[in-house]
C-alpha cells in the first residue's frame, strides 16, 4: 500500500469521525447530584453553555428610588386605568423601568403619541395596560408558582417589544390533498427540542386543559383508556419544559416512575402551579387582546402570541436564575392597585397583599383565579 | 509481499466463478440467473464472487410488494412536505407515516386518517413473509435445514406483535408504530412512557439480556476462532467431528479464563438461541403490555421488583389532589 494511499485513509477516517460527531455536544460535562446516589437522579451541564446562558440571563440595573410622597398620578394624568394610584415619582420611575425593559430603541413613542401621552391610539399601548394587569396577577395571585421572586415585564422581554418566545397555535395538518399528513408531528420543531414529537403540545395543554397525565394507576388495565399517541403529546410537552428549564427530566421526576408524586423532586409542584399559571394567562390575558393586534402580529390562524415556559424561563432553571428583579417595584407590579378616587373597599385588595385564596382553611399553595379580570384598554 | 492477518487482511484469495450444485427442480420460473463475476471491493467484505441470483416467485412478489410498501411510505412523506424534494431530503429523519388516530379503532379509515398507514402496512407484511417463504424454500431446496428461515421468524414475529397482533388486541390501529425514522424512535420512548416504563416488564428484560448476551457470544466466538485460525481453526465443520489442535487450544483458553468451555458445534447453537430469544421474548413482553399489564412499574411494585432507597426530600404531594385545585 502506497503511502498516499494511507494518507487517503487517514483523512476519509477523519472526515467520517468528524460527520458522525458534527451533532454532538462538545465537552467538559458537569453532573450535579439531584437525588439518592446511584439512581442516576443527575443535572448535566456544560459549562460553556451555562457560561453563554448567564451573560444572556443578567439583570439589568434598577432605576433609581422615585422620591418620597407627592400628587398621585391619577389625579394628574389622564387615562391612567391601572398604575393610577401610585405616586408621581413611582409612576414615572415604572414608566421609565418598562421603555428599558420592553422598548429601549423605540423608546415612549413605541407605546405613546408623543403628542398626547394619554390617549390610546397606539395598540402598543392597549397591550401593555393588559400586560401590566398580567404582571399585577401574576405577583399577586401565581405565588405558588413565582413565589416571592416574582416576574417583570423584563422576565419575558429582555429589551425586546415582542419576547423571544412566544408560539401560535398550529394548523391542524399540513395535509396535501390525500396524502402527507402529518398528525401534528414529525418536523424538526424548535420549541420542542427539534425532535420529532407533536410541534404544538401548547394549544392542548397550555390553552385547554386536555389532559396531561397518561400513566395508569393500577398495575392491571381496566380504566386507563390512553393512547401511546396521547402519550407522545405529553412528551412533547415536557421535552419543551426541560428544554426551556436547562434541565433533564430527573429535575422534576424520578424517571423511573415518571407518574409517582412521592418521589418526585419538589421541583414538579412548582412545575405543575406553572402549567396551570400558563393556561389561565394564555386564556384570560392574552387571547382577551385578540381584537387589539394587528394582523401582522398573530398567527396563521388569526390568533395572538401566546407564553409558555420558554417565554419567561429562557433556558433557565429559574428565569434570570431567580434574580428578586421585583422587589425593587413592589409598588407597581405586586398586585392590582387600588384606584386613586375612593372606591369599595372589598373590590381593590390592599397593596402588596394576595386577593384572599378561595378554601383559607387548607395550608396548601391553593390557587385563587382572577375570573374578573377584564382587559381595561 | 502479501501477507494474511487475522482482523484487518489485507490478502484476497480468489477462485474462478463457480454457478453452485446442480438443484433438481432448476430452470423453473424465474430460477438461477446470471453468469458470476468476482468484484473486489466486495471481497474485502466477503466473498468477491457476485451472482448467479435467484429469484422466483417468492422473491419477485416480495420485491414488488416491498416496493409498493416503500413508494406509498416515501409519497406521503413527500407530500407532507409539500412535495419539495429538497424539503424532503433535509426533513427525511423527521418524517413519517403515522398509524390511524385511535378513535377510528380496528375500522378502515379514510386515507389520509391512516388508510395509507394500512396500505403499506398490508404491502410490507406481504413482502417480509413472502421473503421469509423464499428463505425456507430456498434452504430446502439446497438441502440445508431451515435455521435461517426460523431465526428470520423470530424477528417477523416481533415485527407482527408491535404492528398486528397488539393492536388489533387491543382495538386500536393507533396502537401501532409509525413508519418514520425518529418518529419510531420517539413512539418507542413514549411506549415505555405510557406503559409505566418497560424497564420493569420481565420479558424486556430477558430481551436485552439475549441481545447483548448474543452480541457478547458473537464476539467470543469470532475472536476465539480468529484466535486459532492459524491452526486452521476456521474449518469448524472439520473441528467438531476431528478435534485438532486449534479446537483443544481454544477449549484450554476458555476454560483457564472462564472455568468452562463450548464446543465447535454448541458454540454455533448457544449463538443462535441468543439471537433468536431476543426478539421471541421482546414480542411476549409488548404484547403483554397494554394488554395485561398496564403499568410495569406498578407490577413490579406488587411483585416486589423494585428497589427502595431512602428519599432525599420529603414526599411531594400532588396538587391536583388538594383543596380547591384546578384540574
Amino acid at each position: 500500500m502506497s503511502q498516499t494511499g494511507y494518507r487517503m485513509k487517514t483523512l476519509l477516517a477523519l472526515a467520517t469521525s468528524g460527520i458522525l460527531l458534527a451533532g454532538c455536544e462538545r465537552p467538559p460535562v458537569e453532573d450535579v447530584q439531584h437525588g439518592f446516589r446511584g439512581t442516576g437522579m443527575v443535572q448535566v451541564y456544560n459549562p460553556r453553555i451555562v457560561a453563554e446562558q448567564a451573560a444572556h440571563n443578567a439583570v439589568p440595573a434598577a432605576q433609581p428610588a422615585a422620591a418620597e410622597g407627592g400628587p398621585i398620578a391619577g389625579t394628574i394624568y389622564q387615562n391612567v386605568k391601572v398604575l393610577g394610584g401610585l405616586s408621581i415619582g413611582e409612576f414615572n420611575r415604572t414608566m421609565l423601568a418598562m421603555t428599558s425593559w420592553v422598548a429601549p430603541k423605540e423608546g415612549c413613542a413605541y407605546c405613546h403619541n408623543p403628542a398626547n401621552l394619554a390617549e390610546d391610539s397606539k395598540y402598543q399601548k392597549v397591550v401593555a395596560r393588559r400586560m401590566l394587569e398580567m404582571t399585577q396577577h401574576i405577583n399577586s395571585t401565581w405565588k405558588p408558582h413565582v413565589q416571592e421572586t416574582g416576574v417583570t415585564c423584563y422576565t419575558c422581554h429582555r429589551g425586546q417589544p415582542v419576547p423571544a418566545n412566544i408560539w401560535y397555535t398550529e394548523a391542524d395538518n399540513t395535509a396535501q390533498g390525500a396524502m402527507g399528513n402529518r398528525a401534528g408531528q414529525n418536523r424538526a420543531a424548535a420549541a420542542i427540542n427539534l425532535s420529532a414529537l407533536p410541534g404544538d403540545p401548547f394549544t392542548p395543554f397550555l390553552l385547554n386543559a386536555e389532559p396531561i397525565r397518561i400513566e395508569g394507576t393500577t398495575a392491571l388495565p381496566p380504566g386507563n383508556r390512553k393512547s401511546i399517541k396521547q402519550g407522545e403529546w405529553t412528551y412533547a410537552l415536557m421535552t419543551h419544559m426541560s428544554q426551556s428549564l436547562g434541565v433533564n427530566c430527573t429535575y422534576c421526576h424520578n424517571s423511573r416512575q415518571f407518574a409517582d408524586w412521592t418521589q418526585s423532586p419538589p421541583q414538579r409542584a412548582v412545575a405543575w402551579h406553572g402549567i396551570r399559571m400558563a393556561r389561565e394567562l394564555n386564556k384570560d390575558y392574552l387571547q382577551s387582546l385578540t381584537d387589539v393586534f394587528p394582523k401582522e402580529r398573530k398567527g396563521p390562524l388569526g390568533d395572538v402570541a401566546k407564553l409558555n415556559c420558554a417565554t419567561c424561563h429562557q433556558g433557565a432553571y429559574k428565569p434570570l436564575y431567580g434574580a428578586p428583579m421585583l422587589k425593587d417595584y413592589v409598588t407597581a407590579l405586586a398586585a392590582p392597585i387600588p384606584a386613586p378616587e375612593v372606591a369599595p373597599p372589598a373590590a381593590a385588595p390592599a397593596e402588596g397583599v394576595a386577593p384572599p385564596a378561595e378554601t383559607s382553611s387548607t395550608q396548601a399553595p391553593t390557587v385563587a383565579t382572577d375570573k374578573t379580570a377584564k382587559p381595561s384598554g | 509481499m502479501a501477507e494474511y492477518q487475522n482482523i484487518f487482511t489485507r490478502v484476497q484469495v480468489t477462485a474462478p466463478p463457480y454457478p453452485g450444485v446442480p438443484l433438481p427442480n432448476d430452470g423453473s420460473i424465474g430460477g438461477r440467473d446470471g453468469k458470476p463475476f468476482l468484484a473486489h471491493l466486495i471481497g474485502k467484505f466477503g466473498d468477491a464472487q457476485i451472482g448467479p441470483i435467484y429469484l422466483g416467485w417468492t422473491g419477485l412478489t416480495s420485491i414488488l410488494f416491498g416496493f409498493i410498501a416503500f413508494e406509498i411510505i416515501g409519497l406521503n412523506m413527500l407530500a407532507s412536505v409539500g412535495w419539495n424534494w429538497i424539503e424532503f431530503v433535509r426533513q427525511l429523519p423527521w418524517l413519517a407515516l403515522e398509524p390511524p388516530p385511535p378513535s377510528y379503532g380496528l375500522s378502515f379509515p379514510p386515507l389520509n386518517q391512516g388508510g395509507w398507514w394500512l396500505i403499506a402496512g398490508f404491502f410490507l407484511t406481504s413482502s417480509v413473509l413472502l421473503w421469509w417463504l423464499r428463505t425456507y424454500q430456498r434452504a430446502k431446496a439446497h438441502g440445508m435445514g431451515p435455521h435461517v428461515s426460523w431465526a428470520f421468524g423470530a424477528a417477523i414475529w416481533l415485527y407482527l406483535v408491535l404492528g398486528f397482533f397488539r393492536p388489533i388486541l387491543m382495538g386500536s390501529w393507533g396502537e401501532a408504530v409509525p413508519f418514520g425514522i425518529f418518529p419510531h424512535l420517539d413512539w418507542t420512548a413514549a411506549f415505555s412512557i405510557r406503559y409505566g416504563n418497560l424497564f420493569y416488564n420481565p420479558f424486556h428484560m430477558l430481551s436485552i439480556a439475549f441481545l447483548y448476551g448474543a452480541t457478547l457470544l458473537f464476539a467470543m466466538h469470532g475472536a476465539t476462532i480468529l484466535a486459532v485460525s492459524r491452526y486452521g481453526g476456521e474449518r469448524e465443520l472439520e473441528q467438531i467431528v476431528d478435534r485438532g489442535t486449534a479446537s483443544e487450544r481454544a477449549a484450554l483458553f476458555w476454560r483457564w479464563t472462564m472455568g468452562f468451555n463450548g464446543t465447535m458445534e454448541s458454540v454455533h447453537r448457544w449463538a443462535w438461541w441468543f439471537a433468536v430469544l431476543c426478539p421471541i421474548t421482546g414480542g411476549i413482553g409488548i404484547l403483554l403490555t397494554g394488554t395485561v399489564v398496564d403499568n410495569w412499574y406498578l407490577w413490579g411494585i406488587k411483585h416486589h421488583i423494585v428497589a427502595a432507597y431512602p428519599a432525599v426530600w420529603a414526599p411531594t404531594v400532588d396538587p391536583a389532589t388538594l383543596p380547591g385545585a384546578q384540574p
